[in-house]
């Protein structure tokens, strides 16, 4: 091509032939590099128990990614959706391991800082997540309160209240122990997975700068 | 028969004073009647489980199951690792599974186990298993049915399996839509089985019965509803999870829709237990919220 053809595209580049969205997922989500395989035919949206509540099905999600809609697949609270039941998993035809990559997707966005803020499943997932990793193993009484307690004091008590009766049902029955508070149970090596962690999170944050 | 051995992972909700703290308690009585042994592995971890992922990335979450790995590996070599539950049994599968699929993976992985003083041997890998594919495949349906004392006669019992234990993995031989190895369990223990129970397979909410209590307890409505209308006296579960969101919060579900259920849900391990002549206490059934008496009757003949 002439050095004049070469000027001329330059100046009116917009890449779009790059779909840059796209290929984003793929570089940066879980299972991302699947996303170009579904076929569109909605056995994943019609399999999902909680098909009712997405804005977005998993297969709308493929396309809008496949379109470009970075914004609104990023910002939806669709993937917070997902209760991990695998259903989509072992029907799609196509093979996409379709959970992961919900999770993917939502990992992705609440890590940009692009999730819905005070989507309540990201806000669990994080309270989980902080809840686990600090002793090593669940602290389900502190999860229930902190769960309770997450918008603030007096909205946390009326939770607290309303789920009274299920919580002495479960301190009679021994299935919850209110020593939890305290302690409770815990890996005895804490700083052995605390530095496992860093270290895993460190190789993950250096793979994400070096791909952007 | 020779006692059997194996590496086993419990998980945070089988812990004392936890919420499936009835189904270690039955599983431990259940393991006694079939001469298992189960060798705990030393400091083990949670798997963050299935919600784990909003916060932890991929490396962070295979870490945590490559060092129950790992740990299980090192004290308990030669041993298949077990676990009773759902998503302990699921992450840490998909984790070994994922780990032996990619050296990069395994390369990333033991650069962080390192730092907490571990090894994983990726040439030598521990079948991962549930403990359903102990009993089915290592005893057989036969077997266990040779150790009944007392036959759960008279009692309906609705087999629900969930999903964790039956996707993406499932029990080796069993479908996706339909298994029927809890059918065959209760009626190898001489329980009635409802083979046409509609919601086997549904969805309870998962871990989405904290953040979304609403919609979850509509999927428990589902559940719990078809258990009544083809007449089940309790519902019985392979799953911590599950067994929680379907019997603890019926009576909220109760309150908002006006019904009246009042449904117990049990343990395949507290079915073989009682079965197997262990006492109600041994079964674990002090753990139910909702008493079930029928099987509470027949551990007190």
């Amino acid at each position: 091509m002439s050095d004049m053809g070469s000027v001329a595209i330059e100046k009116y580049r917009n890449n779009n032939y790059r779909n840059n969205f796209l290929h984003e997922v793929e570089a940066h989500v879980e299972g991302g590099e699947w996303v170009k395989m579904c076929m569109q035919c909605g056995v994943c949206a019609g399999s999902c128990p909680l098909g009712p509540h997405w804005a977005h099905p998993p297969q709308e999600i493929f396309m809008m990614i496949r379109a470009g809609k970075r914004e609104e697949v990023l910002t939806s609270d669709s993937m917070w959706m997902c209760t991990s039941c695998y259903n989509c998993i072992v029907r799609c035809p196509r093979g996409l391991p379709i959970t992961h990559i919900m999770h993917g997707l939502a990992h992705y966005a609440h890590r940009l800082g692009l999730a819905p803020e005070k989507q309540p499943t990201r806000e669990f997932a994080k309270l989980f997540w902080d809840n686990i990793t600090k002793n090593g193993r669940a602290n389900e009484l502190k999860m229930g309160l902190s769960l309770y307690f997450k918008d603030g004091f007096g909205s946390g008590v009326k939770e607290a209240m309303k789920n009274k009766a299920l919580g002495q049902a479960m301190m009679k029955t021994k299935r919850m122990n209110p020593m939890e508070f305290f302690g409770g149970h815990g890996v005895k090596d804490k700083s052995g997975l605390h530095a496992m962690l860093a270290k895993a999170r460190e190789i993950e944050d250096a793979k994400f700068e070096q791909g952007k | 028969m020779a006692k059997k051995e194996y590496s086993f992972y419990p998980g945070c909700s089988s812990q004392k004073g936890a919420s499936a703290s009835n189904l270690q308690t039955s599983v431990d009585a259940m393991c006694d009647a079939l001469d298992i042994q189960l060798n705990e592995i030393p400091d083990w971890n949670c798997c963050s489980a299935s919600i784990g992922y909003g916060e932890g990335g991929e490396l962070p979450r295979i870490a945590l199951s490559a060092r129950n790995l790992a740990l299980s590996e090192q004290h308990n070599p030669g041993q298949d690792l077990v676990a009773t539950c759902a998503a302990c049994w699921l992450a840490t599968r998909e984790a070994s599974e994922r780990l032996r699929g990619s050296d990069q993976l395994m390369a990333e992985t033991n650069q962080a186990l390192a730092a907490a003083g571990l090894n994983l041997e990726p040439a030598k890998p521990q079948r991962v298993r549930h403990m359903v594919e102990v009993l089915i495949e290592d005893f057989g349906f036969e077997a266990l049915g040779e150790k009944v004392q007392k036959p759960l006669e008279g009692i309906k019992i609705a087999s629900y399996i969930g999903c964790q234990t039956n996707r993406p993995f499932g029990i080796d031989g069993e479908s996706f839509e339909n298994p029927v190895y809890l059918d065959k369990l209760v009626d190898t223990l001489g329980g009635d089985t409802i083979p046409d129970y509609e919601t086997k397979v549904q969805c309870c909410g998962g871990a989405l019965m904290f953040s979304e209590p609403e919609k979850s307890q509509e999927l428990v409505k589902g559940i719990l509803e078809a258990a009544h209308d083809n007449g089940a006296d309790m519902i019985v579960t392979p799953c911590p999870l599950c067994q929680m969101n379907t019997e603890v919060y019926q009576d909220q579900i109760n309150a908002k829709h006006g019904t009246s259920f009042n449904m117990p849900v049990v343990y395949y391990s507290q079915l073989m237990s009682v079965a197997y002549g262990k006492s109600a206490g041994e079964a674990g059934l002090d753990g139910q919220i909702i008493k079930a008496r029928k099987l509470e009757n027949i551990a007190g003949k």
